[in-house]
């Protein structure tokens, strides 16, 4: 196939791909947009076997290497449970960030198969195009990996911060842009190796210190360095395919990173730099155990909400946790036959990425439909009489409107509070990732759940 | 005087990331965990740089050290879009509209 006829085949696969994101505008459409995607893919990879036009022994390694992926991923696809859905997209992205590094590699090693020159004299684009896709795609991979641990809880969720952290970072950084340039000037193998080794390291110091609940923007954060990394892989390869793909996965998730952050009302500096939470604990809780609560149980939460015209659910990371959607699915079927109008409220930042609470109440065969934005819902509070909150914490406090002092002040939140009863499933009255007490549980129209959400909930659906 | 070649790549790239940017806005939020997923599986189509890799250089020789990077990219890069696409289709199946 000629390099012109398979250039335009692989902008047909880039505008595929541009159709798949496209469909997502709305859960009608998005089921054909994945298959869009799915033929972009297809098309891509028969234009490049077709394009090298090397059937010989090669061929059939690549098919088995090829077959052995795509089963290990298609088991993985079936076999992940919905609340698993955090970790398995960190997983993958350190996936995209490993292979780029490697084709990174190969095209170092033997330029002349990409057309980028000879080895001691690649073109010097090509050169940086090669490094600094190698650069992000190693930052991707181990960022990810401990993203990956920290959501499994293989690794403490809490920031690991350490003195000079910043300063080592910045420091690295510079290491990198420095070494890219010397390895221009020089095409020595060890610099390239040298780039590779300390964007692993960069990427392992860059994810530690950012603690669990930040974790949806760290995953928008990472998406976002895949796309780029892939984007420079591009570049060398000189695919049109590739290059529309990096740059529309790179402001997906810088996007994604963006409406996170604005979520928790911090600025992306900010969360990356990390640390956050992790000193007001102790301070606060002191005078927890001073201010009274008012303690329900399952009868209680029933008879409230059996007896109201409209519930809003506030689901949280708790539900997940807990695997509660399921068991809340069914205590709304419940109330629904008595006649409640029930809806769901979702804060941008609830779950541990993007969209986390949307997909598992989808599991739980939630319609699309009684599923709302904070945007949209947040105003139907103060005509609603129970809110359910069930794993949320911090995105229901007040606090947050109240109190300039508080790290949370400004932060959008549900106004769970100005609704006639608040129902607040919580396995104790520890305060929340951010460490800052929840003025919520103290309040009189609030009542108290303690209990695991999957337990309460469950009980719940019994005594109505 | 003629144009680098690497100036259209470049438009090319920068085009995308407009037509990126705001198809992304207009996502809606509730498949904003599908959007990475598939986002994942796409940006796999880093496996066509992996297939030259792994197919550089003479038949005779299959496993040169830069041969061998980009089998094992072709792995890397399969389990993701076949994860990433088939996960995503999982996941899309599950949104349902109310029965009326």
């Amino acid at each position: 196939m000629s390099a012109n006829l398979s250039a335009i085949f692989y902008l047909i696969s880039g505008i595929l791909f541009i159709l798949a994101l496209r469909g997502l505008s709305s859960p009608e459409t998005s089921r054909q947009g994945n298959y869009f995607g799915i033929f972009g893919m297809l098309i891509s990879i028969i234009v490049t076997f077709l394009s090298i036009g090397n059937f010989g022994p090669g061929f059939v390694y690549v098919m088995v290497f090829l077959l052995i992926g795509g089963s290990i991923g298609a088991f993985i696809a079936f076999k992940i449970p919905m609340t698993a859905m955090p970790e398995l997209v960190a997983g993958f992205h350190s996936l995209v960030g490993l292979a780029a590094v490697f084709v990174a590699i190969s095209a170092f090693l033997k330029p002349i198969a990409f057309g980028l020159g000879d080895v001691g004299n690649i073109k010097l684009a090509s050169l940086i195009e090669m490094s600094l896709g190698a650069a992000i795609g190693a930052i991707t991979f181990s960022g990810s990996i401990i993203a990956f641990l920290k959501l499994r809880g293989i690794m403490s969720g809490s920031p690991i911060t350490f003195k000079g952290q910043h300063l080592i970072n910045l420091i690295l950084g510079i290491t990198i842009i420095l070494l890219i340039y010397y390895l221009c000037i020089s095409q020595l193998s060890n610099v390239f190796w040298s780039i590779v080794i300390i964007s692993f390291v960069v990427g392992v110091l860059l994810i530690i210190p950012i603690g669990g609940a930040d974790m949806p923007v760290v995953i928008s954060m990472l998406n976002s360095y895949s796309g780029w990394a892939a984007a420079g892989i591009g570049f060398t390869l000189e695919n049109s395919a590739l290059i529309i793909t990096g740059a529309l996965v790179g402001s997906s998730g810088a996007i994604l990173s963006y409406i996170m952050c604005k979520g928790m009302n911090r600025s992306f500096f900010n969360v990356i730099l990390g640390g956050w939470g992790a000193t007001e604990q102790a301070a606060n809780s002191k005078d927890l155990e001073q201010k009274p609560v008012k303690n329900g149980n399952a009868d209680d939460a029933a008879f409230l909400m059996k007896n109201a015209s409209s519930v809003i659910i506030v689901p949280g990371y708790g539900m997940a946790v807990a695997q509660a959607q399921h068991a809340l699915r069914e205590m709304v079927d419940a109330l629904k036959k008595n006649g409640v109008k029930v809806s769901y409220a979702i804060h941008p930042v609830a779950g541990r990425m993007p969209g986390h609470m949307n997909v598992l109440l989808a599991e739980a065969n939630v319609p699309y439909d009684e599923v709302f934005e904070l945007e949209e819902i947040n105003n139907d509070f103060a005509n609603c009489d129970v809110a359910y909150v069930i794993g949320a914490n911090d995105v229901t406090n007040p606090v947050a409107k109240s109190d300039p002092q508080s790290p949370i002040y400004g932060m959008p939140v549900l106004d769970v509070e100005k609704s006639k009863s608040v129902l607040f499933v919580k396995r104790s009255l520890s305060p929340g990732y951010a460490g800052i007490d929840n003025d919520l549980f103290y309040r009189d129209n609030t009542l108290m759940l303690f209990a695991d959400a999957k337990k309460m909930t469950e009980e719940i659906v019994k005594s109505l | 005087m003629e144009i680098d070649p690497f100036i259209f790549r470049l438009s090319i790239f920068i085009l995308s990331i407009f037509v990126g940017y705001y198809v992304v806005w207009s996502v809606t939020p509730s498949l904003h965990t599908p959007l990475m997923s598939v986002t994942n599986a796409i940006s796999s189509v880093i496996i066509v740089g992996a297939i030259i890799a792994a197919l550089a250089g003479s038949s005779e020789k299959i496993f040169e050290t830069s041969n061998i990077f980009g089998f094992l990219a072709i792995i890397l890069a399969a389990v993701n879009i076949f994860g990433g696409f088939l996960v995503t289709q999982r996941m899309l199946q599950m949104y349902k509209k109310k029965k009326k």
